[in-house]
């Protein structure tokens, strides 16, 4: 196209190269601006919701909010549901860590191009994007039916959440330690579990330590799995073995609610929790990882 | 004295050689685990859903009934609602995804990149059940009164359009919640495409400046192409979420058990179904294990659109 062009269009019809220059330009123009549109609305979403949250769920926060349970009227507070989710974000992250944490040093360590690894790869892969209610039917299924909903069931699901999040964080910061520390060690008579454990783990910390607050950041928000689960408590119940409540719950319960005092404290709740949310989120990228 | 040094180093090898085999043995045995959560979760929901299978057969998949006082379940509703709402959020999402992308990868100044870029992750960080709260209490009622009535007005009359753009405008329907999952999603969308769009080798694109390219044309005849594949394999990635969403499309459907193209009307999705009804239904009975089918069936569905995206996207193969 740009050969003909300077072959012959200049010296026989110079006004038609230029339209044809000033329309590329002008389609490039266009093009960017709307790129930059695109771009602004992105950010107009985040805006927007967050600007919404503190709207209406700032005038709600008081100390009843962390001392009170949940109730309707004036007096309700949300101190069962933020326990619950303290409680049930801490089981999920306790079992999920050391599991995806073994698969993460078995994928990057162990299983180099054999069939197992790339399978397991694969899976956990698919289980990282895995609608999150069905995680939440499975538990069900295996854990709660016939026995009742509760808040160990709730921990298990997230678990299952955590799993690959931390499996994915974990196999790609040891494949970023450099084989020569790995020598080091072995040369140094280190076993390679001694290696892994005692080199490797410590200079992918920052990496790994990322992965689990993006991981307790997202289950703390999650909703879906906990519905069939540990199904939620109107009442303080920090006992493991029956139903319990959580922030995401609460206001799942509350929103839709006529009473206005309820909706009111489901501001409050997704307040809470999208702050917490997104300061995890701030923490692991700008905090641990200063490097990239 | 040579006994000795003869034993130790034979000890300390044969108990590094225990650790490492324990050691081996853990990472391995949690490896197992994972391939043994996902066919847990496939045979638990398949053993979950057999009596709705053996009840309706194969006609459950394309039975448009969900008629919990004659017991009578189809899952062509929700897995209509489920495809439609997925779609038309996808549409909505990719052109904006690719703008922030493209804005990302070549129009922003340098400094500019690192807080745009965390912002629209953050986007993604934000709980699904937030996004439905706002929906519900902010952008269905916005819906409501300015977008519904004046697109109804608009379109009314224009074949095809006046069909998928339908009164009253109730502000919940499928459009709004494609509109929220769309908001969901445009952050994965973006992040894979910048990602992507990073990998082109600089000399291409430099040489494509060279003869005189405009930004535009670069990304058009080089990035795209060289790209095309990871692409779509990053938006495969956004559809297998947008699929599964529960919380954001449950509070803004409207939850109407019908088949329409009518884009502002109700409708229903196999999780905002499932979120639902489960409260209602009954161990053992058969609404809870057609509640389960649809699950079945949405993670096929999910699988599927997943397993794809990751083959296009060619995951870090083991060297």
């Amino acid at each position: 196209m740009s050969a003909t062009l300077t072959a012959s269009a200049p010296s026989r019809n110079q006004s038609v190269a230029n339209n044809l220059s000033r329309a590329r330009h002008r389609t490039n123009t266009i093009v960017k601006g709307l790129c930059i549109l695109a771009t602004v609305i992105g950010l107009m979403f985040l805006g927007t919701i967050l600007f919404t949250l503190i709207d209406l769920g700032f005038g709600g926060l008081s100390t009843k909010v962390f001392t009170n349970i949940t109730r309707s009227g004036p007096d309700g507070g949300l101190a069962n549901a933020i326990v619950g989710t303290l409680i049930q974000t801490a089981l999920g992250t306790a079992i999920g860590t050391p599991i995806g944490l073994m698969v993460g040093t078995y994928l990057s360590e162990y299983s180099a191009g054999s069939r197992l690894g790339n399978a397991v790869r694969f899976v956990s892969d698919v289980l990282l994007s895995a609608p999150s209610i069905l995680i939440g039917l499975f538990v069900y299924q295996i854990l709660v039916a016939g026995r009742g909903y509760t808040g160990i069931a709730g921990g298990v699901a997230l678990a299952i959440i955590v799993i690959p999040i931390v499996v994915r964080t974990t196999e790609d910061m040891l494949r970023l330690i450099p084989t020569a520390l790995r020598e080091a060690a072995v040369a140094l008579g280190a076993p390679k579990w001694k290696s892994i454990v005692q080199v490797c783990y410590p200079a992918a910390l920052d990496g790994i330590a990322t992965g689990v607050l993006l991981a307790i950041a997202r289950v703390a928000g999650e909703t879906a799995p906990l519905l069939f689960t540990s199904f939620g408590n109107s009442y303080m119940s920090t006992d493991l073995g029956s139903a319990m409540a959580s922030l995401p719950l609460a206001i799942y319960q509350f929103a839709g609610q006529p009473d206005a005092d309820l909706v009111q404290l489901a501001w409050v709740g997704a307040l809470l929790i999208t702050f917490g949310v997104l300061a995890l989120n701030i923490v692991a990228r700008v905090v641990l990882r200063p490097r990239s | 004295m040579s006994q000795s040094t003869a034993v130790a180093p034979r000890r300390a090898r044969s108990s590094a050689t225990t650790g490492d085999a324990i050691f081996a043995f853990l990472a391995k045995s949690a490896g197992v685990l994972v391939l043994v959560l996902l066919g847990a979760i496939i045979v638990s929901l398949f053993i979950g859903a057999l009596p709705a299978f053996r009840a309706f057969g194969f006609g459950f998949l394309w039975n448009v009934d969900w008629d919990p006082n004659q017991a009578i379940f189809g899952a062509a509703v929700p897995i209509y609602g489920t495809i439609l709402t997925s779609v038309v959020a996808i549409v909505i999402a990719v052109p904006i995804a690719f703008g922030i992308a493209f804005y990302l990868t070549e129009l922003a100044p340098n400094w500019f990149r690192r807080p745009v870029g965390t912002a629209v992750e953050l986007l993604a960080a934000v709980p699904s059940i937030i996004y439905g709260m706002w929906g519900l209490l902010v952008i269905a009622p916005f819906m409501a009164t300015y977008i519904q009535p004046a697109v109804i007005d608009t379109f009314d009359g224009i074949p095809l359009l006046d069909v998928l753009f339908q009164g009253p405008a109730r502000g919940k329907g499928v459009f709004t919640a494609a509109l929220i999952l769309a908001v969901m999603i445009i952050p994965f969308i973006a992040a894979t495409m910048r990602d992507v769009f990073m990998t082109v080798p600089p000399v291409y694109k430099e040489s494509a400046y060279g003869v005189g390219c405009t930004t535009w044309e670069v990304m058009r005849s080089i990035v795209i192409p060289y790209t095309r594949v990871s692409v779509v394999g990053g938006i495969m990635l956004a559809l297998g979420r947008a699929l599964g969403e529960t919380m954001a499309v449950t509070f803004v459907i409207g939850n109407a058990n019908r088949i329409s193209p009518n884009l502002f009307g109700s409708g229903a999705t196999i999780a905002s179904l499932v979120a639902l009804n489960f409260g209602e239904a009954q161990q053992g009975s058969l609404l809870l294990s057609s509640l389960l089918a649809i699950g079945f069936i949405l993670f096929v569905i999910s699988f599927i659109v997943l397993a794809i995206s990751r083959t296009l996207l060619k995951p870090r193969a083991a060297k």
